[in-house]
């Protein structure tokens, strides 16, 4: 009799452990397609595969948009992928309110995320209500400008110390056929180098004041001044910005076709797959520059529900994998992104991502990505706003600023 | 709907040729069959539209985010949508992209008909040349003009090697005439289309009317456009609403164009709708666009339903 029961609870177990173990397909839908992207999700497609077993299938969609809509499209329709990409935030926020993601607090208690993930700010946006939601995989800050040393040195002028030093010295820039200030004309784009401008203007507690507590009465204030600024950016810049990628207008920079582009610190994979040297074909300068500072932007992904378990095991190895310190180490110097630990080994990183570790140290530098306070609703009529404002000039600094304080104020 | 003529079924004009023996239409025995295998299709058709478009309007005044709910705000998402900048540019460049490129479209698929109707060697051989465009996606099309557009790449660049330095020709670059970029890549795309069905007009009409015009010494140009142009209604409301109802919805092409910049220059109302059920997680706002979408598409059907009932009453007459 008990040999009965020990049989068939060999057989149970054989069965059991044959489902858990049974291999999984995990479809990552992700936006990284361009040459330095993709270096770096290979690292994670690679890695992941070599636990063995599972398989990392890859669906790259060219665009944040275009990604994060299919994947909230194929949520809602009910065939989630395996594995999101999102910027950390408030992208996902219906996901996790309607029960839609794969809890994580088990895996993270048990591997200490919140021992190791720093700053806090970045934990902060997977960890609500203490549960983990999604596994932040790096830190990108968008206030980067990336210099091409060749082109300040054709035309005779020293890099800049300052936005208005910029300005004042960009036509010499021109006068020697050099695009000074290189920006692609994608909505996201203007709107980031303006938030950049934004923020090195007010500084980092009046934008937060605007931003986060939305003050009207001080953006009523102090946005004119900010547009003005921003578009006497505009002379400089080039007539083909108009629907430019963001790679292709820094390649302008790689190949010194232009001097300056503002621009998160993903274009450093750019430069590293161009065979650039920081400090020697390129500068990298933490804005604003008399005081730099780190902004808390990134990628996390998430792992929408699954029914099937071996996918939902597969999805958990992946969440492991994806903080683990040598991926965080193999992933971020390709990416050209800061690891989200501080335990891994960054002696590939190069000058300049080393000068964006040293200022992540001290929190009065973090200045809190946007996407934290604001919808994607919100930040998509931001986008539209100051699109429109680059490239209308019949449309007053006045008049911008009053639509900002419009869409802050009924922000939800 | 007419169907397109194949070639040789009339004589080129001025000739006498062969009169259309029309068969005399006999009225079809109701057939059971065909109306069950059908009644799938209507109820699907029905359901599916009707219902979606009921949902469109009630979720157009809720206050849906990415999950549709049922929480009622009134006109607010009109209100918003109505006190957006991007939205009110979208409506007008859509008037205007529509006029110029159903004009355009009438006017050069006329022109093309009648180049057609010449009795021209390789009829088939142009006629599949000026189709093809249609056959491609909008987006391979837009692309492909895009890159024609572009300063750096396209006509600009090549006239400039060529000697003029000064030649400028890049719309997409400028928010004043990108939309013209827009109706140019879309005339080519969409002309071969309206060229057929007016040559299918064209053939459509008795040759009887060509030989009483020589006889009357017109000429063949007037003959084109005072007697056989307003004798082929059918076919040039046929080709004005399909050209319409491609306008309402235009959104492919921008993407590849223009991505609805410069700055919002050349957005269009799908593009709102599209972004905000999607990527902005804000259903209601989407929704309410959608429902205005929905004025000038009835708007277009009544018409033809106008064209329809108006044509019938005719018929009866005679």
């Amino acid at each position: 009799m008990k040999s009965v029961v020990s049989v068939v609870a060999l057989v149970a177990a054989a069965l059991l452990g044959s489902t858990s173990v049974r291999a999984a397909d995990v479809e990552v839908i992700h936006w990284w397609t361009s040459g330095g992207e993709q270096a770096a999700v290979s690292v994670f497609a690679r890695e992941f595969d070599a636990l063995g077993g599972d398989k990392w299938v890859d669906t790259a969609i060219a665009g944040g948009e275009n990604a994060r809509s299919a994947t909230l499209q194929r949520i809602l329709g009910g065939d989630p992928p395996g594995a999101a990409q999102f910027n950390p935030g408030r992208q996902y926020e219906e996901l996790i309110a309607g029960n839609m993601l794969l809890d994580l607090t088990d895996l993270a208690t048990k591997e200490n995320w919140a021992g190791f993930i720093r700053p806090a700010s970045i934990s902060e946006a997977c960890l609500v209500d203490g549960h983990w939601w999604c596994v932040p995989v790096n830190i990108h800050s968008w206030n980067w400008a990336w210099a091409s040393i060749p082109a300040f040195e054709k035309a005779g002028v020293p890099l800049p110390t300052s936005f208005d030093d910029f300005l004042a010295e960009a036509p010499k820039l021109k006068e020697a056929g050099i695009i000074p200030f290189a920006i692609g004309g994608e909505s996201w784009q203007i709107n980031g180098a303006f938030g950049v401008i934004q923020t090195s203007l007010l500084g980092l507690d009046k934008r937060e004041k605007i931003l986060k507590d939305k003050d009207l009465e001080l953006a009523k204030a102090e946005m004119p001044a900010v547009f003005e600024k921003f578009r006497q950016f505009k002379q400089f810049s080039d007539a083909g910005s108009a629907n430019r990628n963001w790679n292709d207008t820094t390649n302008l920079v790689v190949t010194d076709q232009a001097a300056l582009q503002i621009m998160g610190d993903w274009a450093r994979g750019e430069f590293g797959v161009a065979g650039e040297k920081a400090g020697v074909d390129y500068a990298c300068l933490a804005l604003p520059i008399d005081h730099p500072t780190v902004s808390t932007g990134g990628d996390i992904f998430l792992f929408p529900k699954q029914s099937d378990p071996a996918v939902e095991a597969a999805q958990l190895k992946m969440a492991s994998m994806m903080v683990n310190p040598q991926v965080q180490a193999l992933f971020n110097n390709a990416k050209g992104s800061m690891p989200i630990r501080d335990d891994v080994d960054m002696s590939l990183a190069d000058d300049c991502m080393k000068r964006g570790l040293e200022i992540i140290k001290d929190p009065a530098n973090i200045a809190v990505d946007a996407g934290r306070w604001q919808s994607n609703d919100t930040t998509g009529q931001m986008n539209d706003l100051v699109a429109q404002f680059w490239a209308d000039d019949s449309m007053t600094a006045a008049a911008a600023a009053e639509q900002y304080v419009t869409i802050l104020q009924n922000a939800d | 709907m007419t169907q397109i003529a194949e070639p040789g079924e009339r004589a080129a004009p001025g000739f006498a040729g062969t009169a259309a023996e029309r068969k005399p239409r006999t009225r079809r025995k109701f057939n059971i069959q065909s109306v069950l295998g059908t009644t799938p299709m209507i109820a699907t058709a029905i359901g599916v539209f009707v219902i979606c478009i009921i949902f469109s309007i009630i979720w157009s005044f809720t206050s849906s985010k990415l999950f549709p709910n049922f929480n009622f705000i009134g006109l607010q998402q009109y209100e918003r949508l109505w006190r957006t900048d991007r939205w009110i540019i979208s409506v007008q460049n859509v008037f205007v992209f529509g006029a110029l490129s159903m004009v355009g479209g009438m006017i050069f698929g006329y022109l093309l008909a009648v180049f057609m109707d010449q009795r021209i060697r390789q009829e088939d051989l142009f006629r599949s040349i000026f189709l093809y465009p249609f056959a491609m996606s909008l987006v391979v099309t837009g692309l492909v003009w895009q890159w024609m557009f572009d300063p750096n790449l396209g006509i600009q660049s090549a006239v400039r090697q060529l000697g003029w330095t000064n030649f400028e020709f890049a719309p997409l670059v400028k928010q004043e005439t990108a939309l013209y970029g827009l109706v140019l890549g879309g005339l080519w795309n969409g002309v071969g289309v309206t060229m057929a069905i007016m040559l299918a007009g064209l053939r459509g009409v008795d040759s009887e009317i060509w030989k009483a015009a020589k006889v009357d010494g017109i000429p063949t140009w007037k003959t084109y456009l005072f007697i056989v142009l307003p004798m082929m209604k059918g076919a040039i409301a046929t080709a004005f609403i399909l050209s319409a109802t491609g306008v309402v919805r235009v959104f492919d092409i921008v993407i590849a164009m223009t991505q609805g910049g410069p700055g919002v220059s050349t957005q269009m109302p799908a593009i709102y709708v599209i972004q905000h059920i999607t990527d902005r997680a804000n259903v209601a706002q989407g929704m309410a666009a959608a429902t205005m979408m929905l004025v000038p598409v009835m708007l277009i059907i009544g018409l033809q339903y106008l064209f329809q009932w108006n044509a019938k009453r005719k018929a009866a007459r005679i």
